[in-house]
């Protein structure tokens, strides 16, 4: 006799719909805009400059009538869109080592696939890589390794490291000595455009406005309960400024629009929108230092908004500019003022400097504790981060907490860890919670 | 086969430099600075820095390369992940166990993240210690990198001056360029006998004669092997059927000696490599005259050697360094040997391969870590490289 195996293929069960919030879906709206203008070079005829997110100049590229291309945001969108794990492995495949940057690998293993953008049309090759190297070492060999592929002009831009947590004039001087007679000269000969500084200013008046619209919704978080969540939320809410947008028209109107969309919640006490819809009761309010895993954003998020955790403010919201302490871009010194922009981005920060940030946030916020997401394969934020950990704890009284993952390599994801971790981190908070108001 | 007239003379100063390679509590160079009062020791990290700067302040430069694979690391691996390289953590270790409790100053210089986000953890850690983050230009241009750098080495130069209590002067800046243009000359000399005649000077000795350059006054050195020249040439071994390869990639986290040692056992004879590049950084003299520290930014701007820490602005030029030394050492291929987790070495290799491929230059690539204490599969690999050439190079 013999018996049947039936196979059962259990059918997918209808995709839950992903609630977003008016700006969330305007950003999505620029983003693919953007994406259509890089893919329809071959038919405009525009000229593209790829560079980096901290220590972007996209005001100075769009003197110069240059789209900008981000390589991280690529690396990143893959990540959301769960294409980037085949990328890496085709970078590894190709002989890129398994512990160097999955930013890069994603990128290279994109670039061997066909290169690809989320729109499914192919990327235009870039006519000039800006390096502007600020914050980062991995940033220098990746645009060698992009040089070697694409055989283009490769403008290097030297920001020097704020080790000592400040800006001297030897650094500006430098900065700016490479803007005028080299980044500058290079664009106008590349694009075949002239530089015209009062342009610039232009771009760099409605860089300010931008800026200050997104300090307002970054600093909203100080209110209970928080109206964002500054890392989650915070992520969509800086795509555009750490863009290709910083500048814009668009950019002064988006962030127009998402702090009137902020200040609404507020004014109604009402937490951050998830893709699962209004946020229950705040919870817990925590400080957030590293950026996030994307190939598993949404089921990380979860993991804070089920337990009616938010993020008050988050380091990884600075690495393309920090302006929460100041620094708005000045029309009235243009390239210094670029300059001092590279200068402070948070990964150029020293690591007392991290710090301190890190305790003002905590204070400023009235925040539980720190978490921190550390990634595998990015030394420039991760070494150090467990010294960091221990002196915000100490000098701050609140309670840290330590997972680790990947920028988009899903291999170095572990849900179930990180789960775990975070559940006994509330816990923590509680116990702390209740000894304190014992001792009171 | 003639033999030299005294076979130990060798073999007594490898020993001396073994001691000071064993030595992880840097007894040399703490009874330098108990010998006179006010003496100080600055520390400084790979790649480079500039130790006439430190030398002409009357102080003395000490190399510090990790803690290798005789040091227990206990406290170091709690300030890092394990997706960190050894070295910042073996060197928290030397820190944290007093180890360097005699060192007035530490320099990190600009190479990676991580050696970067180090200098701020010892800022911290050591908060009665001079600690600071040695920027490099990656502009080369005499008027934007150069004036960078020249002011970047004015700040350390004062800096180094208020340590000591007195400012450091030109003439004494030029007296210290002319020592270590000295010192410069006997390390290329060494290595252009060991490519000559591997087998008299092994990678291992090489290696132990130049790493005790890091511990020792630079006089010392310089006298040290000027004596193990003399002696090696004189020292006739016999020559093996090895290969002749060039190693890449060690220029940070060290090697274990074993892993030298290896190779050479496995049948490659190494003739050129990048380790402790600081002792030759400087590919000639530095100038004697004028502005003495305008001369070191020349130097390093114009002639310094390419590394994967240094930005190439010349996309012909990449990699090329190392075909060059293939060529100048007659070797037959190339070792990439990394530490685990090397942001510069591991990005850069892949384009090295490329260049190597299309100049027709065999290469094989492993990863190491300062404590690797497994040498077997190194040992395979190397000695079926070494075969493969043997076998079929030129078929």
């Amino acid at each position: 006799m013999t018996t049947q195996t039936k196979i059962v293929t259990s059918r997918a069960a209808p995709a839950k719909e992903v609630i977003k919030d008016a700006s969330m879906k305007k950003q999505k709206e620029m983003m693919a805009a953007h994406y259509d203008r890089l893919t329809n070079v071959p038919e405009t005829g525009d000229k593209v400059a790829a560079t980096f997110v901290p220590g972007n100049l996209n005001e100075l590229i769009m003197c110069f009538d240059l789209l900008n291309n981000l390589p991280e945001v690529n690396a990143i969108q893959n990540g959301l869109r769960r294409v980037s794990g085949s990328f890496v492995l085709e970078a590894e495949k190709l002989g890129h080592s398994e512990d160097v940057c999955t930013y890069v690998k994603s990128d290279l293993g994109m670039m061997a696939k066909g290169n690809l953008a989320p729109n499914g049309k192919k990327f235009p090759n870039p006519d000039v890589l800006l390096l502007s190297y600020t914050g980062c070492f991995t940033f220098m060999k990746w645009f060698e390794l992009l040089r070697e592929q694409y055989k283009c002009e490769t403008i290097m831009l030297h920001t020097p490291y704020m080790a000592d947590g400040k800006i001297t004039k030897n650094m500006i001087e430098y900065m700016v000595k490479q803007l005028k007679e080299e980044v500058i000269p290079t664009l106008e000969r590349i694009s075949g455009v002239k530089f015209d500084i009062d342009r610039l200013r232009e771009y760099l008046k409605k860089s300010t406005k931008a800026e200050d619209d997104l300090v307002r919704v970054l600093q909203s978080a100080k209110a209970k309960p928080s109206p964002i969540d500054a890392y989650f939320g915070g992520i969509y809410y800086i795509g555009p400024i750490f863009g290709a947008f910083r500048g814009t028209d668009d950019a002064v109107d988006y962030y127009k629009f998402l702090r009137e969309e902020v200040e609404d919640r507020l004014a109604k006490g009402l937490g951050p929108v998830t893709p699962d819809g209004d946020m229950g009761k705040e919870k817990y309010r925590l400080v957030v230092e590293g950026p996030p895993n994307y190939t598993s954003f949404r089921q990380f998020w979860k993991m804070f908004y089920d337990e009616g955790a938010v993020v008050v403010a988050s380091s990884y919201t600075k690495v393309g500019g920090v302006y929460d302490f100041g620094f708005r871009h000045d029309p009235n010194k243009p390239l210094e003022t670029l300059a001092e922009y590279c200068l402070g981005v948070y990964t150029n920060r020293s690591l007392p400097m991290r710090i301190d940030m890190l305790v003002n946030y905590i204070n400023e916020y009235e925040a539980d504790g720190l978490l921190i997401n550390s990634i595998k394969s990015c030394n420039s934020f991760s070494a150090g981060q467990l010294l960091m950990m221990r002196e915000v704890e100490k000098r701050t009284g609140k309670p840290a907490a330590f997972v680790e993952s990947d920028l988009v390599d899903p291999r170095y994801f572990s849900a179930a860890n990180i789960k775990n971790r975070l559940e006994s981190y509330f816990q923590m908070i509680d116990q702390k919670r209740a000894g304190a108001s014992a001792a009171a | 086969m003639a033999t030299s007239l005294n076979p130990s003379a060798t073999a007594d100063i490898v020993a001396r430099a073994n001691v000071l390679f064993e030595d992880l509590s840097f007894t040399s160079a703490r009874k330098w600075k108990a010998a006179e009062p006010g003496r100080k020791v600055i520390g400084y990290m790979p790649i480079y820095v500039p130790r006439e700067l430190i030398h002409a302040a009357n102080m003395l430069p000490l190399g510090i390369v990790g803690g290798g694979d005789q040091l227990e690391v206990i406290h170091g691996d709690a300030y890092y992940q394990s997706y960190i390289c050894r070295i910042p953590r073996s060197t928290i270790e030397l820190g944290v166990s007093g180890r360097l409790d005699f060192v007035d100053g530490m320099l990190f210089p600009s190479i990676c993240d991580v050696i970067r986000n180090l200098s701020g953890m010892w800022k911290m850690m050591f908060p009665h210690v001079y600690s600071h983050y040695f920027d490099v230009p990656q502009n080369y241009r005499d008027d934007i990198g150069g004036n960078f750098y020249v002011n970047e080495m004015a700040e350390l130069r004062h800096d180094l001056g208020e340590l000591r209590g007195k400012p450091i002067t030109d003439d004494e800046l030029r007296h210290s360029i002319a020592v270590y243009n000295e010192n410069r000359r006997l390390v290329r000399d060494l290595y252009s006998f060991r490519a000559e005649r591997p087998w008299q000077a092994p990678a291992a000795e090489v290696y132990l004669m130049v790493r005790a350059g890091l511990v020792l006054p630079v006089e010392e050195h310089t006298v040290m092997l000027r004596e193990y020249l003399a002696a090696a040439r004189a020292d006739e071994r016999p020559m093996r059927d090895n290969c002749r390869v060039v190693l890449t990639g060690m220029f940070c986290e060290q090697p274990p000696l074993n892993l030298i040692k290896s190779l050479e056992l496995s049948g490659c004879y190494v003739v050129d490599d990048d380790l402790l590049l600081v002792t030759r950084w400087l590919t000639g003299d530095v100038e004697l005259e004028g502005d003495p520290l305008r001369n070191l930014s020349n130097a390093f701007l114009h002639h310094s050697e390419s590394t994967a820490a240094k930005y190439e602005p010349n996309q012909k030029e990449k990699g090329q360094h190392l075909v060059r030394a293939v060529k100048r050492t007659a070797a037959e291929g190339v070792i990439f040997a990394a530490p685990s987790f090397c942001d510069p070495a591991l990005l850069e290799r892949p384009m090295l391969q490329h260049v190597l491929k299309e100049a027709g230059i065999p290469y094989i690539a492993f990863k190491y870590a300062e404590n690797s204490g497994q040498m077997q599969p190194i040992r395979e690999q190397a000695g079926t490289f070494a075969d493969s050439i043997k076998l079929w190079s030129g078929a």
